[in-house]
């Protein structure tokens, strides 16, 4: 099934004003859940090379996926749709909270929506572990680099030293 | 006005290194608005970082945040701008070819290897992002890592919306820490 650019800027803007946490746990409930527009692996894939590329990844992956259906198109179409409602929501939470950010019930909601945001994420994580459906070689990778970023080191160099390893995995798979 | 200007070449350049995205490179923006400029100290860089947390959208935006403080409005899409659109259009070009080796079986492996990499990475950007989180909750800690795993168990084991959890958990704030 190949959405229109009207309908990837539909889905991205309903990605984008809902994405409290971060865009890509929405982004994966829509395109694979809501839409099934793409399986879990299929968006597993496309968010790792939004990341393997600089820029924010949650951008990157929406161009990626945006210009695999509609291409340049469904690039902008995907990105504008992500970034409209939360650039306008955001100047509005700036106005309030350069007027009542010093209030404890505000701080306080702050510190809420940060826990259960990290939360959803680990959740979402869960989620696409399970779909991915990955071999011991693969879980072996994936966990040194959750232990790497656990251990503050560099993204590059997670990237530059794991990613090399991890399409070693996938080659002898296929073979 | 110049120093949105600065604000934005310094972020022009961040964007096209920024591997692994935006929070990748937080701590050389951390060096250009707090150290270096010192438009903002520790403790404001901290809120800007969990506004842009509270509020919806990709978390790149909390350049954004950084721009309305220096500029207002033209200094919040200025910033965003320019973290975004240089790596956008690399990302453009990318996306570009692709297209043109679509299904090429090397390209297939590289994507493929690349999966276990960027799971990795999401659960620990989730595992850190609960670290900082706990520091907001003073003496709760406890509450705080509660939030966070029935987060994760409610996303994990069902497909309502995450909105519900995030909500509770903003109310618990407010009731607990306000």
């Amino acid at each position: 099934m190949t959405p229109t650019a009207t309908a990837l800027f539909t889905a991205y803007f309903q990605v984008g004003i809902s994405s409290f946490g971060g865009a890509n746990a929405w982004a994966r409930r829509m395109l694979v859940e809501k839409r099934g527009w793409l399986t879990d692996r299929e968006f597993a894939e496309r968010l790792g090379l939004g990341q393997v590329l600089p820029g924010p990844n949650a951008m990157n992956t929406a161009i990626i996926v945006g210009h695999g259906f509609c291409g340049v198109r469904g690039a902008l179409a995907a990105v504008g749709g992500l970034f409209a409602g939360p650039l306008l929501i955001l100047s509005a939470l700036c106005l309030l909270y350069d007027r009542f950010g010093h209030l404890g019930v505000v701080r306080g909601a702050l510190a809420g929506v940060a826990s259960a945001a990290a939360g959803m994420m680990l959740g979402t994580a869960f989620k696409m572990i399970r779909g991915a459906r990955p071999s011991a070689a693969m879980v072996v990778v994936g966990l040194a680099a959750l232990g790497l970023a656990l251990w503050r080191v560099p993204l590059p160099w997670i990237i530059l030293a794991l990613a090399p390893l991890g399409i070693l995995a996938a080659w002898r798979e296929a073979k | 006005m110049s120093d949105l200007l600065v604000l934005m070449a310094g972020l022009a350049q961040l964007s096209v290194i920024a591997v692994g995205g935006g929070s990748a490179v937080l701590g050389d923006m951390h060096r250009l608005i707090v150290d270096e400029r010192g438009w903002m100290d520790d403790a404001g860089f901290a809120r800007a970082y969990a506004l842009a947390q509270a509020s919806p959208g990709p978390n790149i935006l909390v350049v954004g945040v950084f721009g309305w403080h220096i500029a207002g409005p033209l200094g919040l899409l200025g910033a965003t701008l320019a973290m975004c659109a240089p790596s956008g259009l690399m990302a453009l070009g990318f996306a570009g070819m692709r297209a043109r080796l679509a299904g090429a079986r090397w390209l297939r492996r590289v994507e493929r290897g690349l999966v276990p990499v960027a799971l990795g990475l999401v659960t620990a950007s989730a595992l850190l992002l609960g670290e900082t989180a706990l520091a907001t909750w003073g003496s709760l800690p406890m509450v705080a890592i509660a939030i966070t795993a029935a987060t994760a168990g409610f996303v994990f084991l069902t497909k309502r919306s995450p909105l519900w959890m995030l909500a509770g958990g903003a109310a618990l704030g407010m009731m607990l820490l306000g």
